[in-house]
């Protein structure tokens, strides 16, 4: 499975022969910094990630509600979400061929669109529910699709590093 | 003391070889160390910004260590284990890399920093616990704190790169003396 199955080769192509694609992919420190940045973008949406998912499990911080807690992880989780998809977006511009045909980079796609959507219906959703209008059942069950999600998209990423 | 005849001893010990040569197992420790970032970073970078007063400003201090101190430990333990099979699976290498080095160095930064946190201002967390933004020694704790963690996500990175490798010469001088590189003089006498 590859994105070469959604058919785009003339994008791929347009983006490959971009000034932009052949100044990264030409530059000796392009990559390497923006990859750095990608890192430090994952390490904060990690935490903001976690933070809330950790609570939805029974085993975050107790003394404030869920509610306020996912209002304040939100605005970390959307800033990082901005950074990893700007960042993410060059790496791509540099490499386009290489990902077109990547299985890792299509499960990695795959989850982010939907750990995405996830995040921003139900999840979001559950969070702000309110005290005692979801049963803890459901909010770990949120939590562990949440957690999956995620750990594909970051999975996903390292792994396209080691194949091809 | 070089520890450089340790390193080459390490590299020819058959765990590092297989470590090394391995199809899988390099790949996965890898990952796990990258991975294992979210755990242990996302919740240090978490406590660091409540120092700082921009997030989770109504949370106790102490609230946020009980309750995520122990997950930061637990990404921490695993972060150093998964660290160690990683110079453990190249260590002459690592050794000699300025990246790794400055890695090295920033981490001993950020646990003096960790300490003189704990032993000062931390002491006396039950007066500024519920402070929405604590006072200036904490913050400063906390912004030392998220600038080093970042030199040391970089540097790791870096690591993978071979821009000033010791068997890549020539190099400039101060990257051969940084990098411990044991050159031979010019003129190929040895």
């Amino acid at each position: 499975m590859n994105l070469s199955a959604l058919n785009m080769p003339g994008l791929v192509e347009w983006v490959a022969s971009s000034a932009l694609s052949k100044a990264i992919s030409t530059s000796t420190w392009a990559f390497a910094v923006i990859e750095s940045v990608h890192l430090l973008a994952l390490a904060v949406i990690g935490g903001a990630v976690l933070i809330v998912d950790l609570k939805l499990l029974g085993f975050g911080i107790r003394t404030q509600g869920l509610e306020e807690i996912a209002r304040d992880a939100q605005k970390w989780f959307l800033g990082s979400w901005l950074v990893m998809i700007v960042t993410g977006l060059l790496l791509f511009w540099s490499e386009p061929q290489k990902l077109y045909y990547s299985t890792p980079f299509a499960v990695k796609m795959l989850c982010l669109l939907l750990g995405t959507i996830f995040a921003l219906t139900v999840r979001r959703k559950v969070t702000l529910a309110g005290e005692g209008r979801v049963s803890p059942a459901v909010m770990k069950l949120v939590a562990l699709v949440s957690l999956t999600l995620w750990f594909g998209v970051g999975a996903g990423g390292r792994w396209i590093g080691f194949s091809g | 003391m070089s520890l450089l005849p340790f390193c080459q001893w390490l590299a020819d010990t058959p765990g590092s070889i297989a470590l090394h040569e391995s199809l899988y197992m390099y790949p996965l420790v890898e990952s796990a160390h990258v991975l294992t970032l979210c755990l242990f970073l996302g919740m240090a970078i978490m406590f660091d910004l409540r120092l700082l007063g921009v997030a989770l400003r109504s949370v106790r201090i102490t609230e946020i260590k009980r309750r995520l101190g122990p997950w930061m430990t637990v990404g921490f333990i695993v972060m150093v284990i998964t660290g160690a099979l990683l110079f453990y699976a190249i260590p002459v290498r690592s050794y000699q890399s300025i990246w790794f080095r400055g890695k090295v160095v920033a981490l001993i930064l950020a646990g003096l920093n960790a300490f003189v946190f704990h032993a000062g201002v931390d002491r006396r967390v039950a007066e500024w616990d519920l402070a929405p933004v604590p006072p200036p020694a904490a913050r400063r704790a906390g912004a030392t704190s998220l600038v080093l963690w970042a030199v040391i996500v970089v540097a790791g990175r870096m690591i993978a790169y071979n821009w000033f490798d010791c068997d890549k010469q020539p190099q400039p001088h101060f990257v051969n003396v940084v990098a411990g590189c044991v050159v031979p003089p010019p003129g190929g006498g040895r």
